[in-house]
């Protein structure tokens, strides 16, 4: 019986320094995935920057989208945010205000002011992957991806980068079957992040083009989304950002999108 | 053609003062708009009306400018129409080679306050493209031609005050002379004369006695709004005139704008993946209606619409509309013999399919209004395209039916039509 005892003790023991070395892994994959997270989409307690879209097709062809975004956390635990997009190029959407509020475990709430009509429309949450403004990025690519959607792996860490790839815990709610993303060690953000398709080919490729320290953050400041089979793609610029200005919660609702907040756009 | 000369030129001048602005590093005014062709035509003869059914070039330009606190808006459109060719402006209709579409100043006297003074485009609700509590005005011929569905929208003369508290916000518009619809006259559009019990159109224009007394005949408009959570509820008020032709007077053989006050509200939400929203409507027509049959008897309205996406980039909206009149017994008493009866529910309801392809640049869309007790509707076809930032092209029908062609729809349908257009915006 003694015998028995010491070797249960001594397996629960084995099986209790297993899951700790497991758990241990997958904190680590699990703070740099949130890390990126937070330093992608949460820097700061509020921001506004300027965005110049370029939307590139296969053939060369550009169209443009110019816009100012604000953005407001609403939680220390990097979940509820609110964002104010003032778009001012092309002309046709001109003075055009979309308005989400991202909420974290349900669908985001979105308005969308048309400044001919003075109509303030409520829009229903669509797709969270289909092309936001016209553009090669998703919704989700600018508003961010829930990170407990996927289950992480770290693949590979060199000296610079941890490389980590995702897989959807819901495989039907996705085009893609996982994605593999460079982050970069100093910054956590990511470099480079290339989405695999069910022929285990890379279709889409998100690209950090440059980074700066801006008040103190790194910053990404060009980015571009690409369809790596046709070569279409959309590069995104970023200009005139400003970190924790103070932007009161209320610019976020109807009032302001019936009349610019010029205050915070500027 | 002179005025078509003028127009051009004064245009030209605008966007070449513009550019000359824009070389310094701030210019006092920079425009933006666009210049459009839109032709149409009638699908069928309406012996009423001309074949073209749309035929115009547009210019819109739109300015803004700040003073401290203050912002100044102004859109106007010149517009060459070669199918009313009519070229002197009246602005409060919107006829003429000038439509003055915004000119306002807005300030906030106090925190919580932003008022909105001049010519404005005023929107509230959650139809979509059936109003209840929107007494604002409508042009009802933009929108059966095939101008851009901004048209729908006619501006009104009013002063807004909104007021923004924790609990509650509220808006309150005052319009000191009465701004009426750009109503189904008879120019373009062919409409049936209960009157004379036939189809009439440009040849023998509706005439009405609209009320145009400065303070006298003034409209108010309040609503009260919060949200409840994710729900957006709202209150609504209005004291006026019915916005379009709702009566008429025997022995001056005119339309009238009977008198009107309409008490409201709404909700509006996220259900089941989409966007629902109910909104209802008492409206108290001028005393004596009830035993008038030719003045609009009062009515319960009742909208409800559910949106969602059903594929991608594919969304489909629904709506139930209900207008019942509540004094039916009164109002079948008082019909003269042998006139045309309302039924006393006019149930409609509306379907939308909104598609966009490549890259939101082609966009299809299909709207559908179906009268069930009346048996007509209104089907409206667009597809647009944009070549580039600056180039829109676009196509689309108005098609409309009806069993009897004294229906709501069914009196329209000899003025269905095609169109297409060309934008260039800048």
């Amino acid at each position: 019986m003694k015998n028995l005892a010491t070797i249960l003790t001594s397996l629960s023991f084995t099986l209790v320094a297993m899951q700790y070395a497991n758990n241990a892994e997958a904190i680590e994959v699990q703070e740099i995935v949130k890390q990126t997270n937070h330093n992608i989409l949460y820097q700061g307690d509020d921001g506004k920057t300027k965005i110049d879209m370029r939307i590139i097709d296969s053939q060369g062809r550009e169209r443009t989208r110019q816009l100012t975004m604000l953005r407001k956390n609403l939680d220390d635990d990097d979940g509820l945010q609110k964002y104010y997009l003032y778009f001012s190029k092309p002309a046709d959407i001109n003075k055009m205000v979309f308005m989400a509020w991202k909420n974290v475990n349900q669908d985001d709430d979105r308005w969308l002011y048309l400044p001919a009509l003075d109509l303030v429309r409520r829009i229903a949450a669509s797709d969270e992957r289909t092309s936001f403004v016209g553009s090669h990025f998703f919704y989700e690519d600018v508003s961010g991806r829930n990170i407990d959607e996927d289950v992480h792996e770290l693949i590979e860490e060199t000296d610079e980068h941890y490389v980590v790839k995702s897989v959807p815990v819901d495989a039907s709610s996705v085009e893609f079957e996982y994605y593999i993303n460079w982050v970069d060690k100093q910054t956590f953000l990511p470099i480079k992040a290339e989405y695999y398709n069910q022929q285990e080919r890379v279709y889409r490729t998100y690209s950090v083009l440059k980074v700066e320290v801006i008040e103190g953050y790194h910053t990404i400041v060009q980015s571009q989304m690409e369809d790596t089979l046709t070569g279409a793609k959309t590069i995104l610029d970023f200009s005139e950002i400003d970190y924790d200005i103070d932007i009161p919660e209320n610019i976020f609702s109807e009032r302001y999108l019936r009349r610019a907040p010029r205050k915070y756009l500027r | 053609m002179k005025y078509i000369r003028y127009a051009l030129m004064t245009a030209f001048i605008f966007l070449h003062s513009s550019n000359i602005a824009a070389q310094d590093s701030e210019p006092f005014l920079t425009f933006t708009g666009f210049v459009e062709s839109r032709l149409g035509f009638r699908l069928q003869d309406d012996p009423h009306e001309k074949d073209m059914s749309i035929g115009e070039i547009r210019l819109q330009l739109e300015t803004e400018k700040y003073f401290d606190n203050f912002t100044f808006n102004l859109a106007f459109d010149l517009v060459a129409d070669t199918v009313l060719n009519r070229y002197q402006v009246d602005l409060s209709t919107g006829e003429g080679a000038v439509d003055l579409r915004q000119m306002n100043v807005e300030f906030s006297p106090l925190d919580f306050m932003d008022v909105k003074v001049g010519r404005q485009i005023l929107t509230w609700g959650t139809g979509d493209l059936l109003f209840i509590n929107d007494l604002f005005a409508k042009d009802w011929n933009s929108f059966l031609i095939g101008r851009d569905v901004e048209y729908l929208k006619a501006p009104s003369d009013a002063i807004k005050t909104s007021m923004f508290f924790d609990s509650i916000n509220i808006d309150l518009v005052y319009v000191p002379k009465f701004s009426a619809d750009r109503y189904i006259d008879g120019r373009p559009i062919s409409y049936f004369d209960p009157v004379s019990g036939s189809l009439t159109g440009s040849e023998n224009p509706l005439s009405v006695d609209k009320p145009q007394e400065w303070f006298e005949d003034d409209e108010l408009a309040i609503r009260l709004y919060r949200s409840f959570g994710v729900f957006e509820a709202a209150a609504y008020y209005y004291s006026g005139f019915w916005k379009s032709p709702a009566g008429f007077d025997m022995t001056s053989t005119k339309a009238l704008f009977p008198e009107l006050d309409v008490i409201g509200a709404s909700l509006r939400g996220p259900i089941a993946g989409g966007i629902a929203n109910v909104e209802l409507g008492y409206y108290d027509s001028e005393a004596g209606a009830a035993t008038n049959a030719l003045i609009n008897n009062d009515e319960f309205r009742l909208l409800i619409g559910f949106e969602r996406e059903i594929a991608t980039e594919l969304t489909l909206s629904l709506q139930y509309n209900l207008e019942r009149k509540l004094d039916y017994a009164d109002y079948k008493i008082s019909l003269p013999q042998a006139s045309i009866r309302d039924d006393e529910n006019r149930h409609q309801v509306s379907i939308r399919l909104t598609k966009m392809l490549m890259q939101q640049n082609p966009q299809l869309s299909l709207f559908n209004f179906y009268s069930t007790n009346e048996k007509d509707g209104f089907l409206r076809l667009n597809a647009s395209y944009k070549v580039s930032d600056s180039v829109k092209i676009e196509a689309g029908a108005n098609i409309l039916y009806g069993k009897d062609r004294q229906s709501f729809y069914g009196q329209l349908e000899n003025n269905s039509n095609a169109f297409a257009a060309l934008r260039f915006e800048f």
